[in-house]
């Protein structure tokens, strides 16, 4: 029982020989390509489909589909990265840096729509918006039957919808990025006699760059690994041609083919992504406290603001919520059975689980990065983050060929295998191939917030290996982390083809119910699971909100 | 700042373990619970589907085979073609043994790729009508669904409607409604045309359907149905339960459905019939129990699971013999195609490709 007595020593010469071995250059990159394995097999299997051309099917898409799915997915693209910046950068600054009524509440309110799944919003949506739907019905009443009114099923509809799902990703990054930049920064624009406005556009945005196209960067790619909205929407993109390719025409091959297009697209949009962010350095020595220093807006500023933050909080989160609530309520005591209860313990503890998970090897992934800053390294960042632009039944194939591989070489050497019948194991390690990126991202950021004279510093105290990560890092990258633990907590919340197809018998979570009753049309059904989606999203959303900005 | 970072890896790795344990926990009390039950019914190994029909739609049916022959089933549910690739990448060493799906072009599809097992069953012989079997008894129609006119009693007269190649006449330019061309079962219902018509007379049928749409393609049969009561469009194509589960929560629908293809417009002769499909399922060549699978099977087909299987989803009964639901009934009988459905699966991705070409989405 001797390790009792010191078990912080114990614990840090431990952690401080895995980093000697992981700051080693070797192992730094063992670390790294070992991380970078699952997708690249993934990616494997689906590339290795160009290998067999199924020139029939392919000739069909490329006569009749391609061209239109690939202008439709550029468009989709660059609209809904415009509009979720647009609402998204504006929001996080006001919360973040402004003093108004409201801003604690909007501050974590805004981040609610995310735990929508994207095709349930977009149902809610269209049954609102549509011709047979409330609004337009009560609009023709007042204004007579031909009235004008914009369609839903269009460009604009489908933009809007999946701009108000993700926009939240690039708020709570940006809003990270925000608060990260500290008083002084703020002070700076200050002492120059800069108008909010002015400091807005000429200080905090510019020093945020990264962080904003980090996470446009994750609404780029969640855009197009979308299936299910722009189904709703009966808008046809490159995930389309997938689905029709693989379901329809029975093909898989031209399917995975389409598949490597559309990595082709990610790779081209992270290149420039990166190319973008040039060798500026983004680090700052102090993040003190903003409360004090918030610029206080004042006159009508100060009812702008909040009349901003509710629209859109309306939008993206009362109305749709309103309108599951309509059709959950006649039958909501039905609904809560003793299987509802075992729903949500099994979202919330797989995502718990999976979210921790994820962002320890986030962590160590940025970590391993940034002490190996080697073209290899960079490369197994790359691959081990390209997963979230997968449309999520693509990847879920991808990698249950690789896995039932090694299940069929461990039976071949007599162990007896249950890798096949799906277990937490293989569900969790291709979740954490799929949301990488997404914890990746914000903690990546937040390690550009560390100087080079704070390394130099720790390693003239003699601090090195694992514990320069956990005593100097960590603490620095906090805000980072926790951004991280909610940003995948919620993914997985909503996660559906991976966990159709690695659950164990009998496990259904609330996605799986949700995505069961909606796909037979049982919307009424469908909405109280929908609803406990976001309820059960929401609690780490306010954690994490209360932990940063109590630590301001 | 040691201090914090030592409180946050703390308060994970505590978090961490509960949840681990908390999960570990409940399986083995699952586990130990599965067990007992096994125990209780003797020594039989739990049959194992896998399934594109929904939970809810086979749960009652199976639990009433676990009272009945004291054999549990498992299942997961997918979609199907991520099914069947699981299957082909599972090979041997599958824990499955029994394949259900919501269409007939998707058991082809599976016996195509090799997957499902020749069955030797007179009892489903018997229970099923050939044409909804597969050709060499690898897949058997379980339900039956019935896709079909419907159309608004308000602006449309009955004796206006026909046959579903006639809602490309000029009568029906801008008052069209259809589903898109996306779902399998407009897919199935044009492979059917195509199987009666050949492909250039139904892609000349296609084209006047879409010349006729008053809206682009909706996403489901449900936005057909309150297109047409908003008075968007009068007529459309929709499976009948749709039309049930919406007249059930609005019994004063202005909508009725309608059989099309009851007799020929030209000869007066009997038509072709409404098109059908079915739900089905087959037994998998990898099974380890596969007597005990095709048991399942027939057991499926027998008036006890039809009273579930069928009426639980407002279909009908693969076994004409049996009784149909009579909220169901009360939508009036018809006269179904007698179209082999093996051939839904052979002429799917042609089907597909002549929507693509007449600009149906």
């Amino acid at each position: 029982m001797g390790w009792l007595a010191s078990p912080e020593n114990t614990f840090n010469s431990r952690v401080s020989l895995i980093g000697r071995l992981l700051s080693g250059a070797g192992l730094g990159h063992l670390f790294l390509l070992l991380m970078s394995v699952p997708t690249l097999l993934a990616l494997l299997s689906v590339v290795s489909s160009l290998g067999n051309l199924d020139t029939d099917t392919l000739q069909h898409l490329t006569t009749h589909l391609l061209p239109s799915a690939i202008s439709n997915t550029l468009f989709l693209v660059v609209g809904v990265a415009i509009c979720s910046t647009l609402v998204g950068v504006p929001l996080a600054w006001l919360t973040a840096v402004c003093d108004f009524p409201l801003r604690g509440f909007f501050s974590w309110a805004l981040l609610l729509p995310m735990a929508i799944p994207g095709y349930v919003m977009a149902f809610a949506f269209v049954g609102l918006f549509e011709y047979s739907g409330p609004v337009q019905t009560l609009f023709r009443d007042f204004f007579g039957s031909s009235a004008w009114f914009p369609d839903v099923y269009s460009y604009g509809g489908v933009t809007l919808v999946m701009s108000l799902v993700l926009y939240p990703y690039v708020y709570l990054i940006a809003r990270n990025a925000f608060q990260t930049q500290g008083r002084r920064s703020l002070e700076v624009g200050q002492s120059l006699g800069l108008s909010p406005v002015e400091s807005f556009y000429r200080v905090s945005l510019p020093m945020a760059r990264p962080w904003i196209m980090g996470g446009v960067l994750l609404v780029v790619m969640e855009t197009l690994a979308d299936f299910g909205t722009v189904a709703t929407f009966n808008y046809d993109t490159l995930t389309t041609l997938i689905y029709k390719s693989w379901f329809s025409l029975y093909s898989l091959h031209a399917a995975l083919q389409v598949a490597s297009v559309l990595l082709l697209v990610v790779v081209v949009i992270i290149v420039i992504e990166r190319r973008s962010r040039a060798d500026r350095q983004y680090a700052q020595s102090h993040t003190v406290s903003l409360a004090s220093s918030r610029f206080v807006l004042k006159d009508n500023r100060r009812w702008l603001a909040p009349t901003f933050c509710a629209l859109i909080f309306s939008f993206a989160f009362v109305i749709p919520s309103l309108r599951l609530l309509s059709w959950a309520w006649p039958s909501i005591t039905e609904g809560f059975s003793v299987n509802f209860i075992g729903y949500v313990w099994s979202s919330l503890s797989l995502s718990t689980v999976t979210m921790v998970l994820i962002v320890i090897l986030a962590l160590f992934l940025a970590y391993a990065a940034r002490i190996n800053q080697t073209l290899v390294a960079r490369f197994a960042v790359r691959i081990s983050t390209l997963g979230y632009a997968i449309p999520g039944t693509v990847l879920a194939i991808g990698l249950l060929a690789p896995i039932t591989l090694f299940s069929h070489w461990l039976q071949g050497l007599g162990v007896p295998s249950g890798l096949l019948q799906g277990t937490f194991l293989v569900m969790v390690l291709a979740y954490s191939v799929r949301f990488m990126a997404v914890a990746y991202s914000p903690i990546e950021n937040n390690f550009l917030r560390i100087t080079p004279s704070i390394d130099d510093a720790t390693h003239s105290l003699g601090v090195s290996g694992l514990s320069v990560l956990t005593r100097v890092h960590l603490p620095i990258v906090r805000r980072g982390v926790l951004t991280a633990l909610v940003l995948v907590f919620v993914d997985v919340m909503k996660e559906l083809p991976i966990t159709l197809m690695t659950r164990p018998f009998g496990f259904n979570t609330l996605a799986v119910r949700v995505f069961e009753l909606s796909s037979e049309g049982l919307w009424q059904r469908a909405a109280l699971p929908a609803l406990a989606i976001m309820l059960v999203g929401l609690i780490p959303v306010m954690l994490l909100i209360k932990k940063t900005d109590s630590a301001e | 700042m040691n201090h914090k970072s030592h409180n946050l890896l703390t308060s994970v790795v505590i978090i961490l373990s509960l949840v681990m344990l908390g999960g570990c926990g409940k399986n083995t009390d699952e586990q130990l619970a599965s067990d007992q039950q096994e125990e209780q019914v003797g020594s039989a190994k739990p049959l194992v589907v896998y399934s594109s029909r929904a939970e809810h739609l086979i749960q009652p049916v199976f639990d009433l085979y676990m009272e009945q022959t004291g054999i549990k089933v498992q299942f997961i549910t997918d979609k199907a073609g991520v099914l069947i690739e699981r299957l082909k990448l599972e090979g041997d060493a599958t824990p499955a043994d029994v394949l259900i799906t919501v269409d007939a072009g998707n058991l082809g599809y599976a016996a195509a790729e090799g997957l499902l097992l020749p069955l030797q069953s007179s009892i489903l012989e018997k229970n099923v009508p050939a044409h909804l079997r597969d050709d060499q008894n690898r897949w058997s129609g379980l339900s039956l669904r019935a896709r079909t006119l419907v159309y608004s009693t308000e602006r449309v007269a009955l004796e206006d409607l026909s046959t579903y190649e006639a809602l490309g006449d000029e009568a029906w330019q801008g008052r069209l409604c259809l589903r898109t061309s996306k779902k399998v079962y407009n897919q199935s219902l044009v492979a059917m045309l195509i199987a009666e018509h050949g492909e250039e007379k139904t892609q000349q049928i296609i084209e006047s359907w879409v010349t006729n749409l008053a809206v682009a393609p909706l996403s489901n049969d449900t936005k057909v149905m309150d297109a047409i009561i908003a008075g968007q469009c009068d007529v459309g194509i929709v499976n009948t339960y749709y039309y049930g589960r919406l007249q059930a929560d609005r019994p004063d629908l202005p909508l009725a459905l309608f059989w099309p293809n009851q007799t020929d417009a030209t000869s007066g002769q009997p038509g072709t019939g409404v098109h059908v499909n079915v739900s089905g399922a087959g037994v998998l060549k990898h099974s380890k129990q596969a007597a005990a699978a095709q048991a399942l099977l027939e057991w499926m087909a027998s008036h006890d699971a039809q009273a579930i299987f069928a009426s639980v989803n407002q279909e009908y009964p693969i076994n004409p013999d049996i009784a149909i639901d009579p909220e169901v009934l009360s939508w009036g009988e018809f006269k179904a195609s007698k179209l082999p459905l093996s051939r839904a699966y052979e002429l799917q991705p042609a089907a597909v490709k002549l929507m693509d070409r007449a600009g149906y989405r």
